[in-house]
């Protein structure tokens, strides 16, 4: 062994050296899965910055962050999902069933409004761990899986909301006991510098910040990646992928109770019919920010970013004035350059020596 | 490198071979069947693994060897027979028991997750972690030091952990698996056709690591389709055939020739000789 095994050993490990070096520095460069939504954000930026005077001013662009972060704290946990290499159809509607059980169940059981925002939070996550379990415990795919629970939310939010306050939307509780305290949390506005700037923006930021520890630096990201890029591997080196999964299902059902409640609090009574096809908003904004539609693959800043786009976009060309039919356009746009460089991005990275 | 391999595991088969009959083997199937409703996948198979050694098993295409596999990796139970690790009769209910045993099964698809970086594969399932409470986390550091260690040790020397294991040559992906399993402290090595898809240098590199596996004490468990390949370093064969056993040798009862003469059907490959004589003058 001593004859042959060190000539022909060393030639392909430096081979495969060689064919490194000099390809790594692009494909990290390229590699980062925020790269083409940061770029975006920047062209998208600029362009309205030339086209639409009023778009760089504070105000404005505390409007735009605004919008975003009503995106972005729904885009996030979607994002991860999709990182999981699932869909939830279900999410926009959420949402709104949220707002409506926090809101009904203060009202009708005339109790501390935090006592329903409590009672919505655990409804909300039982409803992403339905989720959750139905698709791991069954075959079909997350698509069709949450496009049932999407109806049953659209249908029960309408129905209940009917049955409960007769018409389609709830009652007034904002003179109900800790409206107030309730509202500061969820739906409040902090002055930096004589410009206003909505809570949410915090809300949004903070789960940025938490989804990419999660994602990056404990086990349970490990996992998303895992469960997402490679279900069946990750199942053979012993990864919990049915429990990561419905943990996934989970943290989008908290973004709804988050988004839900800062809907309520903010305009006080809920229109029962709300929400529905943003649920396509969120699965875009994380497409944009780099997230592969099959999984595996993405980031939550990236998704953030993807929701900055998506405010910019929207408020942007209400700034410059133009009709916003427009917005789709533009939208559709973002999507395709988005998808194609995130195609060429997988390819790229799976592709096998 | 041939005769050298040779050499090295006719002396691994007779020190072990003497031990192993005095402690208990580390996984022994004995008369095992598997069924799927109506269909016999496996029946009446019977298989020893001793530290040290690596038992081949031999098995054209639907011969029943990704069932055995499964049977030994907890993916799936048998129905018939036994299963005994290290001499006591057990059901394997699911792949992290079986790791939880000492038994780490390599697959030849879906060892990794390909968009994922080299080290994160490395540690998939088994993450170290530091710190307490909310703070718990990955040590990133020690498991980006330790799988370069670890895969350089093999002789792979990864200028980037970092990169998706995709990137990586097929033959490189089953060393990083099979380095990862011996890192977890496995007793047994279940391997599934490491080198079907490899070339013949990138073959002769992955058996190399096959054959340090076994220096290090593991057991092994080699499946593949090439009795070549299963000759260099098997020390038992089982021949499977549509789902049954229909051989079981040691290394000195059998030869390489008639390996692959049962390998391939005994007769029907003499039929195929004299076909391709006669068409060859």
């Amino acid at each position: 062994m001593s004859a042959t095994a060190p000539a022909p050993a060393p030639s392909p490990d430096t081979k495969v050296d060689e064919r490194l070096l000099k390809t790594s520095p692009l494909r990290r460069l390229m590699g980062r899965p925020e790269l083409g939504s940061v770029v975006g954000a920047i062209a998208v930026f600029l362009f309205f910055a030339i086209f639409a005077d009023s778009f760089v001013r504070a105000a404005s662009l505390s409007t735009v962050l605004y919008a975003s972060s009503t995106i972005g704290i729904m885009a996030v946990p979607v994002a991860l999902l999709m990182i999981g290499g699932e869909f939830d159809l279900s999410a926009g509607v959420m949402v709104t069933s949220s707002a409506l059980i926090s809101s009904m169940f203060s009202y009708q059981m005339t109790a501390n409004v935090w006592v329903g925002v409590l009672v919505s939070l655990v409804v909300t996550l039982a409803i992403g761990v339905f989720n959750g379990v139905m698709l791991t415990r069954t075959d079909p795919p997350s698509f069709i899986i949450t496009l049932g629970t999407f109806l049953m939310l659209t249908g029960m939010n309408l129905g209940f909301t009917k049955l409960i306050s007769g018409t389609v939307s709830t009652k007034s509780i904002s003179d109900m006991q800790g409206f107030s305290s309730a509202r500061d949390v969820f739906a409040s506005t902090l002055t930096i510098g004589g410009v206003d700037f909505k809570i949410t923006i915090l809300w949004w930021l903070a789960l940025v910040v938490v989804a990419t520890w999660i994602l990056l630096r404990t086990r349970f990201g490990n996992w998303i990646y895992a469960v997402g890029g490679g279900e069946e591997a990750a199942r053979a080196v012993g990864v919990p992928v049915n429990k990561t999964k419905i943990g996934l299902y989970m943290g989008v059902a908290f973004g709804a109770w988050i988004s839900g409640q800062h809907l309520l609090f903010s305009f006080d009574v809920v229109q029962s019919g709300e929400g529905v096809g943003n649920e396509l908003i969120y699965i875009i904004a994380a497409v944009i920010g780099g997230c592969l539609i099959t999984g595996g693959y993405g980031s939550a800043v990236g998704a953030a970013v993807g929701a900055l786009i998506f405010g910019m976009v929207s408020k942007g060309i209400v700034f410059a004035e133009w009709n916003p039919d427009w917005f789709k356009f533009f939208l559709g746009v973002m999507l395709l350059l988005a998808t194609l460089l995130n195609h060429w991005v997988r390819k790229r990275a799976e592709a096998t020596a | 490198m041939t005769t050298d391999g040779d050499g090295m595991t006719t002396d691994a088969g007779k020190t072990t071979g003497t031990a192993a009959t005095e402690r208990a083997a580390l996984v022994e199937l004995d008369d095992v069947s598997k069924y799927y409703g109506n269909i016999r996948a496996l029946e009446g198979v019977s298989l020893v693994v001793h530290a040290g050694e690596i038992s081949c098993v031999l098995g054209d295409n639907g011969a029943g060897k990704s069932t055995l596999i499964k049977i030994i990796a907890g993916l799936h139970q048998h129905d018939a027979g036994t299963l005994s690790i290290e001499g006591e009769e057990t059901r394997l209910t699911s792949p992290r028991e079986a790791l939880d045993r000492g038994i780490a099964t390599v697959y030849q698809d879906l060892a990794v997750v390909p968009l994922m970086p080299v080290w994160r594969n490395f540690f998939l399932g088994s993450e170290l972690s530091r710190g307490t409470g909310p703070f718990k986390r990955m040590d990133v550091d020690r498991m980006r030091r330790t799988t370069h260690a670890e895969l350089l040790r093999m002789g792979i020397d990864l200028r980037d952990v970092d990169q998706p294991i995709g990137t990586l040559s097929g033959g490189e992906r089953q060393c990083v698996a099979i380095a990862r399993a011996v890192h977890f402290g496995a007793k047994v090595l279940v391997l599934d056709e490491p080198t079907a898809a490899l070339g013949v240098k990138q073959s002769g590199v992955v058996l190399k690591y096959v054959a340090a596996a076994r220096d290090a004490g593991l057991g092994v468990v080699l499946i593949t389709h090439n009795p070549h390949h299963a000759y260099l370093v098997g020390d038992r064969f089982v021949l499977l055939k549509r789902g049954a056993m229909f051989g079981s040798h040691t290394r000195d009862e059998i030869t390489l020739d008639e390996l692959t003469r049962q390998m391939a059907g005994g007769s029907e490959l003499d039929d195929l000789r004299h076909e391709l004589e006669r068409s060859a003058s």
